[in-house]
């Protein structure tokens, strides 16, 4: 049974498949509108995120499918004392897929083992998020209708951000990527990421703590929230919040076609006087992320539409 | 038990000196019945001293899964008094229960009745990772 727990579960050419339906669905969203018709999905969702959830709900309702689920308002499911195991087991004979969110890290790796129906990864505690990543990569595609050659900037908590890592992996199996990591020493890149992911053909690593200095020279700015908790004391928190907020003066030296990104959601580091902006594409990876689990709905449900 | 000479059995040579019982336990050789010898502190010209274990049966164990202990030991195959075998471990792909994950985070932390499993992802090192969170085995 074929489950995506990783974005690396994914071939290059699976990923062209997938975006190429996404934007087959986009174009004539009608001729898919009942193609899941008496199917069902589980959205098991072991801690809350309302975001991933609706996203998920909303593509199957697209599709003509239908939704059973819960949310649980804190890891409760552990406290009744069934394994994740016995639970996509019994869900198994419910529905035709999970989309599966879970505190702990493998939790969905666990349920694909057990399952008797395909499981997506809606994000495993700070481990991995596939669908993020497609929704991003949907993204970079449209705007910029290529991988190969872009300058991507990273900006933010690049530590433990896990969307950053993921989509490092996914596009380092493109050519020539330049990846420039923005961030204060504390939330560098690990080196495990950069060693870890596969090494596509010319990638390279730039590193700097100041977003000024590159800000010109991207294609895309892919920007997270430098969070308070991540830093040992206040004083440094409150000295460094600032650098990684983008502001419109800070964007007056980037390009025209700059690709401004975010997982969502915000807090204040992209100010809201930019959402204007032509290069703001955080709503739009929003809309994009929907069309990316619809499309891999279909493919894990092996269903085709012509 | 002659331990000098066996006539069929499996002859675990050069491990490093002090590891013998660990591998001895490992190989749940302090519940197998027959003859076992675990030999101490031998002088050896390569290592200085080592470990030898000498089972007097071809036991069916999984003698690679040793390879994460010690990739170093020599294992020989010894049939009607004539080695036929002689190699060392290779690095197991995956290892089973036989370390723990530590990351307070992961499903295993919770999830008692799972296998601990570990992946090998980097054979310099070597590198073992825990199949469902990727945190790597100290
Ligand atoms: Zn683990």
């Amino acid at each position: 049974m074929r489950s995506v727990i990783d974005i690396l579960d994914l071939s290059v050419s699976e990923i062209e498949r997938l975006i190429s339906v996404a934007n087959d669905i986009i174009a004539d969203p009608k001729k898919y509108s009942e193609c899941c018709r008496g199917k069902k999905l589980a959205t098991l969702f072991f801690e809350p995120s309302t975001r991933t959830r609706l996203s998920f709900e909303a593509a199957m309702y697209e599709l003509g499918g239908n939704v059973i689920g819960f949310s649980e308002s804190q890891s409760s499911s552990a406290s009744k004392g069934e394994s994740v195991s016995d639970t996509v087991k019994v869900v198994s004979y419910y529905a035709d897929i999970i989309a599966m969110r879970h505190p702990k890290e493998g939790a969905p790796l666990v349920a694909s083992l057990k399952a008797g129906i395909p499981v997506i990864n809606a994000g495993d505690g700070g481990h991995n998020h596939p669908t993020q990543t497609l929704a991003d990569l949907l993204t970079i595609k449209r705007e910029k209708g290529t991988f190969d050659g872009l300058t991507v900037g990273l900006c933010g908590d690049l530590k433990f951000g896990r969307t950053v890592h993921s989509l490092i992996n996914a596009l380092s199996r493109y050519n020539n990527i330049k990846f420039v990591c923005i961030s204060p020493d504390e939330l560098r890149l690990p080196d495990y990421v950069r060693h870890a992911s596969p090494q596509g053909n010319n990638m390279s690593f730039y590193e700097t703590k100041d977003l000024e200095e590159v800000i010109g020279g991207l294609d895309i700015l892919y920007m997270t929230r430098v969070q308070r908790e991540r830093f040992f004391n206040e004083a440094d928190y409150i000295r460094l919040k600032d650098s990684y907020i983008l502001t419109p003066e800070k964007l007056k030296t980037a390009k025209n076609d700059l690709c401004i990104m975010h997982p969502l959601p915000r807090v204040n580091e992209i100010s809201v006087a930019i959402d204007d902006d032509s290069r703001a594409c955080y709503f739009k990876q929003v809309m994009y992320g929907k069309y990316m689990r619809m499309s891999l709905i279909l493919m894990l449900l092996g269903i085709t539409v012509s | 038990m002659n331990i000098d000479s066996i006539t069929n059995g499996i002859v675990i040579d050069h491990i490093k000196a002090g590891k013998g019982m660990e591998l001895y336990k490992f190989l749940g050789l302090d519940a197998y019945e027959g003859s076992v010898a675990l030999i101490k502190n031998v002088p050896s010209k390569k290592m200085g001293k080592k470990d030898i274990i000498k089972i007097d049966s071809l036991l069916d164990i999984d003698l690679n899964a040793l390879g994460y202990i010690d990739p170093n030991i020599t294992i020989n195959i010894i049939k009607n008094e004539v080695r036929t075998e002689k190699y060392h471990p290779e690095l197991p792909e995956r290892i089973t229960n036989i370390i723990r994950c530590k990351n307070p985070r992961c499903i295993t932390s919770t999830e008692q009745e799972l296998p601990h499993i570990f992946k090998l992802t980097d054979k310099v090192g070597p590198v073992y990772r825990c199949l469902y969170c990727e945190t790597k085995a100290q």
